[in-house]
């Protein structure tokens, strides 16, 4: 199992050693040490690894990534798991802004809160956060679930297309298009099913939540509807 | 005796016919006016400028013996693998979506036989373009459509559009009737809505954010891609040097007279630069800071021959990139289809709601019945004859003035025919000594 100490080891030498692992190989375990807050590290995965980072990340931890294991054991900056397509990255503390941005696919999951704009412009991926979420999170959301344990800040799926917002405490306030739509058994069986893949089911009662998500009156333009904007 | 005479009736100069025809279709419908392409008002252009040929105190070189290089290196800064065209003419970012298949197929054929790359759009990258460019910039855009991990790898560069002349400070936008089932897929949304696309980036703001966003696709990519940031021409000497602080390796940036596929009228009009006043800031902001030729600037919007090339390489872009003129090489707005355009309630040279998905070329649409009537072979061949042509052309200005290069033409090539553009271009009036803004009066 190859341990890297990113106080020691550039960045590029460890990013490039991910990425150019062969498909076969027996190497898929990786322990980070010293993060140090650094940025990109674990960006561009595109193999079935697990990589554990013991500590703090910066900027797009796991950025893009395509099926590994991502376990980030502290707190994750701006767009930890950006545009993920695929896999599991897990965020022990607190995440920044933009968590989970654009990602078409995979899991993300923070244990503790994520600021603004958690999972927007989301395409598919679903987010677990066992906090709060900040403002205008799932702004212009398009496809995947968020599932909010705490509160959500103001401006919740502005703009949203056809993601899934399930919030289980309070909302501040709904953002442009965004409505409270009734949580029927399929929805409780998404929520279950994800908080499963997640690894913290049983915690929470699915019906606890409520769901979120477009009242699709601005999906094509009505001089009615200009005052929503 | 007779009546008094009456004066000849008189309109509006501001008020005229087509302001007119604008305030009602305004009050008929209660939107804005929504268009493709660029600005279509006059705008101070290349047109202003002319190239001093060679006499006494030059030497031109001989047409057709005398070797005049067109080629380009790009993205020599970091990335590890530059590209390398064989002309200063680039395609510019167009969208599959906005574009037909077989528009984007034609211009992939067209670039790739006269070894100059094709750009993505927003919407992603179809395996049309892909497989008919040899070299294929790969956007990244606000909305992210279509983005992922796979597509970037096997680009050839990375284009970070912060924004576009038509629009600069605006979003995209595709209306509902070109959201076919295939656009649809590729962007993750429903059929037949309007797509509006962000104006922002979603994991990003400003450019120190930016220079680290920049870090992760080099990372991403191994450091392997050229990346570029393309901006609208606002506040050119600026965002150049913010570019440069972010660590481009190319600076693309795109004059009003730029096209967009869509986008409210009032923005095209009245936002932004043309392009003729944008390009000296920003070679300034890349000598100010060491950079000209290290980090290069590709310039667009409004280039229509090889003299526009020619001068905006003489003004120290390194490469253009066209956009209108390109679809307009493969056929859009062609009087050919002149029946076809009044159909629509206008005219060939004037069709511009490209957003409506009705374009008879079968360029600006998703409806396949007319899609398919554009031949991709016959598309990339216009498209390869017209790039030869501004090659040539080029060529011909620049071994006139004495160059062995493209490259080598200067500003002092060059005088301008207006006060306005003289100061824009930053070179004398013509039969005269003065810059306006840099030398006495």
């Amino acid at each position: 199992m190859p341990e890297i100490d990113l106080g020691v080891t550039p960045l590029r030498e460890l990013n490039g050693a991910l990425h150019k692992l062969p498909k076969d190989t027996n190497e898929t375990h990786w322990v980070i040490d010293n993060p140090a807050g650094g940025h990109a590290i674990a960006a561009g995965l595109d193999a079935p690894l697990t990589v554990e980072v013991n500590g703090p990340v910066g900027y797009y931890c796991a950025g893009m990534n395509k099926l590994a294991t991502v376990q980030i054991r502290g707190s994750a900056g701006v767009g930890v798991a950006e545009n993920m397509m695929s896999g599991f990255v897990h965020v022990s503390g607190d995440a920044s802004q933009a968590a989970g941005a654009t990602g078409r696919g995979g899991l993300l999951r923070i244990d503790g809160n994520a600021s603004s704009r958690c999972g927007i412009s989301m395409k598919g991926i679903d987010i677990v956060v066992k906090g709060s979420v900040g403002h205008m999170s799932a702004f212009m959301a398009q496809a995947g679930n968020l599932v909010v344990f705490g509160d959500a800040g103001d401006a919740l799926g502005d703009s949203i297309y056809e993601a899934r917002l399930f919030v289980r405490g309070g909302v501040k306030s709904l953002g442009a298009d965004c409505i409270e739509k009734e949580m029927r058994d399929e929805h409780k069986a998404a929520v279950h099913d994800i908080l499963t893949r997640a690894g913290i089911n049983g915690q929470i009662d699915p019906s606890e939540f409520k769901r979120y998500g477009s009242a699709r009156k601005l999906y094509n333009f009505n001089v009615d509807h200009a005052g929503d904007y | 005796m007779d009546a008094t005479p009456i004066t000849t009736p008189r309109k509006s100069a501001t008020f005229d016919d087509y302001t007119l025809s604008e305030i009602r279709r305004a009050a008929a419908s209660g939107i804005y006016d929504i268009r493709g392409g660029g600005a279509k008002r006059k705008v101070p252009n290349f047109d202003d400028l002319l190239f001093l040929g060679a006499s006494m105190s030059r030497y031109p070189l001989e047409g057709y013996r005398e070797k005049c290089s067109t080629d380009v290196w790009l993205g020599t800064r970091f990335a590890e693998k530059p590209i390398h065209l064989k002309i200063p003419v680039t395609i510019a970012g167009m969208s599959f979506g906005s574009l037909s298949a077989q528009a984007k197929e034609s211009l992939g054929r067209g670039a790739s036989k006269m070894g100059t790359s094709t750009t993505t759009g927003d919407g992603g990258m179809t395996e049309e373009e892909r497989g008919h460019s040899s070299i294929l910039v790969y956007q990244l855009l606000p909305s992210r459509y279509g983005m992922n991990p796979d597509d970037l790898r096997r680009a050839d560069a990375i284009e970070v559009v912060i924004g576009q002349g038509a629009k600069p400070g605006g979003g995209g936008m595709l209306l509902g009737q070109k959201i076919s089932d295939r656009v649809a897929h590729m962007r993750t949304l429903p059929k037949g809505i309007d797509q509006r696309s962000a104006c922002r980036h979603p994991d990003w703001t400003g450019p120190d954010d930016l220079e680290i966003k920049i870090q992760e696709l080099r990372e991403i990519t191994d450091w392997q891609k050229p990346i570029y940031i393309k901006v609208g021409a606002s506040r050119p000497y600026y965002d150049t040097a913010l570019a440069v602080k972010s660590g481009a390796d190319v600076v693309v940036l795109d004059g009003m007279q730029g096209g967009t596929a869509a986008t409210q009228e009032v923005f095209i009009e009245h936002i932004g630069l043309p392009l003729l006043s944008a390009i000296r800031p920003a070679v300034q902001a890349l000598q100010d800071l060491g950079m000209h030729r290290k980090v290069q600037l590709i310039v667009s919007g409004g280039i229509r021959t090889g003299a526009d090339v020619a001068k905006a390489l003489a003004l120290g872009a390194d490469a253009v990139a066209i956009g209108t003129a390109a679809l307009a090489a493969i056929g859009d707005n062609d009087p050919a289809l002149e029946e076809e355009y009044r159909k629509l309630g206008t005219t060939a040279g004037a069709y511009d709601d490209w957003h409506e998905g009705k374009c008879p070329a079968g360029i600006n649409t998703q409806n396949p019945e007319l899609s398919v009537r554009l031949d991709p072979e016959l598309g990339g061949r216009r498209l390869a004859n017209y790039l030869a042509v501004l090659t040539l052309e080029a060529q011909t200005i620049a071994r006139a003035c004495g160059k062995s290069h493209v490259h080598n033409l200067e500003p002092e090539d060059l005088v301008a025919l207006t006060v306005e553009a003289a100061a824009m271009a930053q070179v004398p009036l013509a039969g005269t000594q003065w810059v306006p803004g840099l030398t006495g009066a």
